[in-house]
């Protein structure tokens, strides 16, 4: 079955986006990466800390990756451009996570800013995967704005509560001809079925594998639920009912008089 | 002369190159984006960048993040 999913003109095999934070022990991202199968990857930057200068999380990262650098940190638009803009002068690619934050309690994306960042990049090349609040009014403008997908979040960052936004995402995804990619809140490989039942596009998460007991076992645990709710979402889920409906035929019972 | 390095204020003795501040802190220049005065700084531009008095300069690389 050709089920490519095309990201900013890219063909991208897996589904499963995961970031690099968080790991008690960085050493074991190659062996996550390939558990999970992630072609894409996400980064921060952030100042040197001259202690620690050989420190470099690139080591461990294989080089066949995309590197998705992320723009957290910044509370504006201008800030978001300035981090990208420093963020491709590593030489590592032009694909950028747009997160403009000012909320500190919550860490929900502020859209109106998104949407100025994601303007100002998109013009001058970048990849753009913008992290917003589930809103269509946003999405759309994003799109506008020469976004690359689209990136809802499913519940506040590191929280694992799963897909509380479901019922608006589900509106981005019926009505965005852009990949929607579910970031945030997936706390679970179930969570992770559930978005791709839904039809996104892909997932992203951090927390949920890098902060578990074993996080090679997860991160394959939520390789196997992203194929299987993609594969759910190709073959058409048959629909709910309140009563019941007999999957054994309801004739030729064992005793039964003909009339 | 007075820069600020990452948000510090540093003393130096005289003017340097870019490059030379980098390697005295251990860095290695492959790994590191630079910023003198908000404007970035090609790395093929490290060794020939002079840093001046008053100038502030961000050293920046990646971490892991979501």
């Amino acid at each position: 079955m050709n089920d490519e999913l095309v990201i900013g003109g890219q063909v991208v095999r897996s589904r499963l986006i995961t970031g690099s934070g968080k790991y008690q022990d960085e050493s074991i991202i190659p062996q996550v990466l390939e558990a999970a199968g992630c072609d894409i990857i996400t980064v921060a930057l952030r100042r040197m800390d001259f202690d620690r200068p050989t420190e470099n999380i690139l080591r461990h990262v294989p080089k066949n990756k995309i590197l998705l650098p992320n723009t957290s940190g910044a509370r504006t638009a201008a800030e978001a451009v300035r981090l990208a803009r420093l963020a491709r002068a590593t030489g590592c690619g032009d694909w950028i996570k747009i997160e403009v934050i000012n909320d500190q309690k919550f860490l929900l994306p502020d859209n109106y800013e998104t949407i100025k960042a994601t303007e100002v990049l998109a013009a001058e090349g970048f990849v753009v995967l913008p992290y917003m609040c589930p809103d269509l009014g946003t999405a759309r403008r994003l799109v506008d704005a020469g976004a690359a997908a689209i990136m809802p979040l499913g519940a506040p960052i590191g929280t694992n509560r799963g897909i509380r936004t479901r019922d608006l995402i589900e509106i981005l995804i019926e009505e965005i001809a852009l990949p929607i990619i579910v970031d945030a809140g997936i706390g679970r490989p179930s969570h992770a079925t559930e978005a791709m039942e839904m039809g996104a596009a892909a997932v992203l998460l951090n927390t949920a594998i890098a902060t578990a007991d074993d996080p090679i076992a997860m991160a394959r645990a939520f390789r196997l639920a992203v194929e299987a709710g993609r594969l759910a979402y190709l073959g058409g889920m048959p629909g709910a009912s309140t009563f019941a409906r007999a999957s054994s035929p309801l004739t030729g019972f064992l005793d039964q008089t003909e009339a | 002369m007075t820069i600020t390095l990452n948000g510090k204020s540093q003393i130096l003795d005289e003017s340097a190159e870019l490059l030379a501040i980098l390697h005295d802190r251990q860095v290695d220049p492959a790994h590191v984006v630079v910023e003198i005065n908000q404007s970035i700084i090609p790395r093929d531009a490290f060794a020939t960048t002079l840093v001046n008095d008053g100038d502030a300069i961000e050293i920046l690389r990646f971490v892991g993040g979501g």
